[in-house]
């Protein structure tokens, strides 16, 4: 086949030269425009599902009207934002998004650098890949799948209540509990994705220098010693990564999670920005408040990442990109 | 074969590990494995129980003593089940089909520096990481190209995921030059190379990214429940009216006379629903630490 086409075809690095001869532009289409043609769909995709989406935010700034559509409803200033303002479903949702993300930084973010720290202290490798092996799965599973299972061991009638109620103790009320939905919702988050968080710092520890250990060991360093100051300095940059990339996503907490929880403990417990803009939008057809709403969420979120890395090129750091 | 629990050899300056060291880390990593797998385990056991041993046992068994497949057979005989498992397959199918046919296809067109385009196609990838369109004006672009209520809005809006594109693009951009020039100097189009050339070494990559777009596929419940009635949907709208907002099935849905115990059948359509993944997974997981690791320090 490859010789068929040698034969028949003149090799294409000398079609280059020529082509750039007779005028760059036109060279350049001859010899790119298959590649182009194979990107065409895909960038036709972020266009058609992420960009023209991105220019109907056009919607926070007006008096939307389904059947008018973007151009035919009317412009109204800022007057979603301050209606926005005013409502106190939007401020309780700001709260509840704030009370869990903060506690999701204190109790998740930590959780799968512990875990990475006691897997790489694990010596045996065959073992090691097995626990692996176990801890990533559940990140695979869809947030319907994370509820069920906390439900059939935590729930009214689950497999703990059970056991309770067969041992004549009070039964616990865990999946419907309003006052501790925010920390069920981080021990979700943190048995779906703490294994899974381990991965990049797994890669990280390998890659620190095995000569600081030895040196800081023959200068009389213990293993706690050696953990705080050739460990935690070593992996500081992909800390400082997952950090900010954390921070862009601050606003944004489980989504799909509280979607399929908000029925079990009220609005009041679980409304977060998100659920706020499904439910007062798609359902209640508020378009133009909600849109306001997620407007404004996205914007601060990507302001926090842009700052936070800012900050951390000031602090010399190296931030998740170059500048 | 070797004993699991021998040391290995050690550098000379590291202490030895003592034996409540050792005792103290084995017993937590048993504790997380045990937190990880009790819920699945729980869940296959008792889809497997009979009626009276989940009576007399309250309702949850973790090792049934007589298995049935009973809940199975019903679940399979037709019905509701049966038709969102059909739904979920095609769409796993066809979508993983169509995202890695498009993903080759975008990151091999940008994968040549300096090619027409390909500078602000791979700028628009990178912009899909900080900003985010938002629930509503998706809707509503769905809407106005007349995808509501059509298996098309399962797939077309979650197509392509830049960061995997990142991750293949990554791949094909490292493969050496000399491979490439070797190939043009024998006179192969670039379709021809990628064909030729570089898919063959791409194996392991490819392999990755077709896990990931296959789960995402897979798990996806709330497209469905954005964009499509109830008689498309998936797999996972059907677990969540089912089980977690305990809606009992009755005969009538799952089109037969006789039903097994609630319970098993809810857990068996839960087991239904975690069994792909679970056998798939473990094959993929020496590519797909590869896979995370390159999109995310070269992304």
């Amino acid at each position: 086949m490859t010789t068929v086409e040698s034969a028949v075809r003149p090799p294409q690095g000398q079609r280059r030269t020529e082509g750039e001869a007779s005028g760059k532009r036109a060279g350049r289409w001859r010899r790119d425009k298959t590649l182009f043609f194979l990107a065409l769909p895909g960038a036709l995709y972020f266009v058609l599902f992420f960009y023209i989406p991105l220019l109907g935010n056009v919607v926070a700034f007006q008096d939307y009207a389904p059947f008018l559509g973007f151009t035919g409803s009317s412009f109204v200033g800022f007057e979603n934002f301050t209606a926005m303002l005013a409502d106190d479903a939007f401020w309780k949702a700001v709260g509840n998004t704030l009370e869990i993300t903060l506690l999701q930084l204190f109790l998740y973010f930590p959780a799968p650098l512990a875990l990475a720290l006691l897997l790489h202290g694990m010596l045996g490798n065959r073992l090691k890949r097995l626990v692996q092996t176990v801890v990533y799965l559940p990140h695979f599973m869809s947030w319907v799948i994370v509820v069920a299972m906390f439900q059939q061991v935590f729930g009214g009638a689950g497999s703990l209540n059970m056991f309770l109620r067969q041992n004549d103790i009070s039964i616990l009320n865990i999946m419907n509990n309003p006052d501790t939905f925010s920390l069920l919702m981080t021990s979700q988050v943190i048995w779906k994705d703490c294994g899974w968080g381990t991965i990049m710092f797994l890669a990280a520890l390998v890659a620190v220098d095995q000569n600081l250990y030895e040196a800081a060991a023959v200068d009389g360093g213990g293993k706690w010693r050696r953990l705080w100051h050739v460990t935690l300095p070593g992996i500081r940059p992909v800390l400082i990564m997952l950090f900010i990339l954390r921070l862009g996503d601050i606003l944004s907490v489980g989504f799909e999670q509280i979607l399929l929880q908000r029925k079990f403990v009220g609005a009041n417990a679980s409304e977060v920005i998100d659920t706020y803009v499904f439910y007062n939008g798609v359902i209640d057809g508020n378009w133009g408040i909600s849109t306001a709403a997620g407007l404004m969420k996205g914007i601060i979120g990507a302001a926090l990442m842009l700052a936070a890395n800012k900050l951390a090129h000031r602090l010399g750091e190296q931030g998740v990109y170059n500048r | 074969m070797r004993n699991p629990f021998a040391l290995p050899p050690m550098p000379p300056w590291m202490e030895k590990p003592t034996v409540l060291g050792r005792a103290t880390k084995g017993i937590a990593l048993t504790i997380i494995c045990v937190l990880v797998l009790y819920p699945f385990v729980l869940a296959v056991g008792t889809s497997l129980a009979s009626a009276d041993e989940l009576r007399a046992a309250g309702g949850w068994v973790l090792i049934p003593s007589e298995p049935t497949l009973e809940a199975y057979q019903v679940l399979l005989s037709g019905g509701v089940v049966t038709k969102a498992a059909v739904v979920t397959v095609g769409v796993t199918v066809i979508g993983t089909a169509l995202s890695m046919l498009a993903t080759i296809m975008i990151a091999y067109g940008t994968s040549r520096p300096g090619s027409l385009g390909s500078r602000w196609i791979v700028l628009m990838m990178l912009g899909t990481f900080l900003f985010a369109p938002g629930i509503i004006p998706s809707f509503l672009m769905v809407k106005q190209l007349g995808m509501l209520d059509t298996y098309a809005a399962l797939v077309l809006p979650v197509l392509l995921n830049a960061f995997n594109v990142i991750v293949v693009r990554q791949f094909f951009m490292n493969v050496p030059n000399e491979l490439l020039d070797a190939a043009r100097m024998d006179g192969a189009t670039d379709m021809t190379i990628l064909r030729k050339v570089i898919l063959p070494l791409s194996k392991a990559v490819l392999a990755v990214v077709g896990l990931f777009y296959a789960v995402s596929y897979w798990n996806a419940f709330f497209n469905a429940m954005l964009y499509v009635q109830s008689d498309k949907y998936p797999l996972q709208m059907i677990l969540r009216s089912y089980i977690i907002e305990a809606g009992e099935m009755n005969a009538g849905d799952l089109g037969i006379a006789h039903l097994p115990p609630g319970q098993a059948i809810k857990m068996a359509v839960l087991v239904c629903a975690v069994a792909p993944i679970v056998c798939v997974y473990p094959f993929l997981q020496k590519y797909f630490v590869k896979g995370v690791l390159t999109g995310a320090i070269k992304g």
